[in-house]
């Protein structure tokens, strides 16, 4: 038997551990938060958000970004919600069609978590290539068509783990109730709604932080995105080009962009937590 | 008088008054992940009577029920052979619709699961999807069913609420109503008290013992005394084998089979 003196140290040690991983992760997240306020407040305006680049803008003169927040917000929305309603469909049958442990549902969720941790840039690339085929230039479309693509994998993985942890139970009750698969995919798809906006969520915030998949596909414009088969400015390019300016004022601009993109994203998780936390009123 | 279908125990012959067989099963064989878990189950489950399955733990008496509702055709790597014919119609001939079959017969199961929805819509979910859509009718069926089960008084001021809110008694009072709203012919009981306070496990066994004049009734038990309060028969499984079969009394008070003596006298568990 160990010396409960050795056992305890152990235990503050481990704990030492876990405090410091905290720490660590709390500070970073002050530190990118506090710079982000730090550079970009001063350069932050209604301008900024109101208009798009007017001349001189990229020489530090008037204009904003609205082009790019409004492209970001159209390209994250629509490839969200696609990869959602792709998305879906294929966990279920993963899952109440396909029998556990089978060949194929081994290989599927191999295949999700190869997908998962493919670079973005990849499937730009692959994007890219295959828009150069069906002769689609960069555009809002293209970006969609690539960020779809990216989310997909974000929203099985998510939810399938989620299906995981339901209980057998819930599908022996609804069986024996007559129901079909179909009926109780339903059921299941309720037990789990309110982790689901969780995953929308995720893929949200993928898609609009994402820069290498949209820099093939997506282009980049100084107008307002009107069709979806034109160049669309995006978020996280603007901050890319104006942070390789050379004009201060133009990098100040950039840090304001990334505080209007964690703005963007913070309001985004909250509403998911509201929305959330109101589906959880049945749960188990 | 029907006359009953022999039964393969000793005490066959003596099971008088005579009672048609709801569920007649016959060279059931079960295997699952390669293993034997039922060898050679042949038996007739009388109509409207409870019949409880004991045995040891890891004896096959939950693979049995499962059996029943085809509820083991989720499981990987089972296999069945034999036949089981509820009402005469054989549940795994090829072709057998499995919705229509699980649909005949409402599974209590060992722990309360309430559907993630209100007290209402637990007890709707059945009747809705089989196609009762007027509100009328489902309001109708849910309160029947909650008197069915005297839970109508307690809940019926909060409808709408969690069916999660209720305690578990009432969770497995409330699922015994969810199964009976699709008017089912036959009742499974997986140790469906066995997560329950005595009060609550008295107030199922009395439910039982008074839906018995509608249903026919099978229980998974561990529990001898429970046995001996509800049912009507025993069927008493050993090593995945029927050890006996009879009226609750003479397994209980008569066994014939050295396996059965010990276990009614505790001496093995």
């Amino acid at each position: 038997m160990r010396n409960i003196k050795a056992r305890l140290i152990e235990e503050k040690i481990a704990k030492g551990f876990m405090q410091l991983s905290g720490i660590i992760i709390t500070g970073s997240l002050f530190f990118i938060v506090g710079t982000i306020l730090y550079k970009g407040l001063p350069y932050l305006s209604w301008e900024m958000i109101s208009q798009t680049p007017q001349g001189g803008f990229y020489m530090g003169k008037e204009g904003g970004i609205l082009n790019a927040i409004l492209g970001s917000l159209y390209l994250a929305s629509a490839s969200t919600f696609l990869a959602t309603l792709i998305g879906i469909p294929i966990v279920l049958y993963l899952n109440v069609y396909v029998k556990k442990g089978s060949l194929l549902a081994r290989s599927a969720k191999l295949l999700f978590d190869v997908l998962f941790g493919i670079p973005s840039i990849v499937y730009g690339a692959i994007a890219f290539s295959l828009m150069v085929y069906l002769g689609i230039r960069a555009s809002l479309l293209g970006g969609i068509i690539t960020i779809t693509l990216l989310t997909i994998p974000i929203i099985v993985r998510t939810l399938d783990e989620l299906i995981d942890t339901i209980p057998t139970d819930l599908r022996h009750v609804t069986s024996s109730l007559g129901a079909t698969r179909w009926e109780t995919a339903k059921v299941m798809l309720k037990y789990i709604k309110p982790g689901l906006f969780t995953a929308i969520l995720l893929a949200f915030g993928r898609a609009i932080g994402d820069v290498a998949g949209v820099l093939l596909t997506t282009g980049f414009s100084d107008n307002l995105p009107k069709y979806i088969d034109e160049p669309t400015a995006t978020l996280p390019l603007a901050i890319f080009f104006q942070l390789s300016s050379p004009i201060p004022e133009v990098q100040g601009r950039a840090y304001a962009s990334a505080l209007l993109l964690t703005f963007l994203i913070l309001v985004i998780v909250l509403c998911s937590h509201i929305l959330a936390s109101k589906q959880k009123k049945h749960k188990i | 008088m029907f006359p009953y279908p022999s039964l393969e125990t000793e005490k066959a012959q003596d099971l008088s008054p005579i009672i048609l067989p709801k569920i007649q099963i016959k060279n059931l064989n079960v295997q699952v992940e390669g293993k034997q878990i039922l060898k050679n189950i042949s038996l007739d489950i009388p109509n409207n009577s409870i019949t409880s399955i004991i045995g040891p733990s890891g004896c096959g008496k939950t693979t049995l029920l499962k059996t029943l509702n085809r509820l083991l055709d989720d499981q990987k790597e089972v296999e069945v052979s034999g036949s089981v014919l509820v009402n005469n119609e054989d549940i795994y001939a090829p072709g057998a619709e499995v919705t229509h079959i699980r649909k005949k017969m409402g599974l209590l199961s060992q722990k309360p699961f309430p559907l993630p929805m209100s007290i209402f819509d637990n007890i709707a979910y059945g009747p809705k999807i089989h196609g009762i859509r007027d509100k009328k009718a489902l309001k109708q069926i849910v309160e029947q069913q909650l008197i069915n089960v005297g839970l109508w008084e307690e809940v019926k001021d909060r409808l709408d609420a969690s069916a999660t809110r209720l305690s578990i008694g009432q969770q497995q009072r409330l699922c015994l109503a969810r199964g009976l709203a699709v008017a089912p012919e036959i009742i499974l009981g997986d140790e469906s008290t066995s997560a329950l306070d005595p009060i609550s496990t008295q107030t199922i066994e009395n439910l039982l013992i008074e839906l018995k004049e509608d249903y026919t009734i099978v229980l998974v038990t561990h529990i001898l005394r429970q046995a001996r309060r509800v049912s009507d028969y025993i069927l008493f499984l050993y090593n995945g084998e029927i050890a006996e079969f009879g009226r609750t009394e003479d397994v209980l008070l008569n066994p014939q089979n050295e396996i059965t003596k010990q276990y009614v006298k505790g001496y093995i568990s």
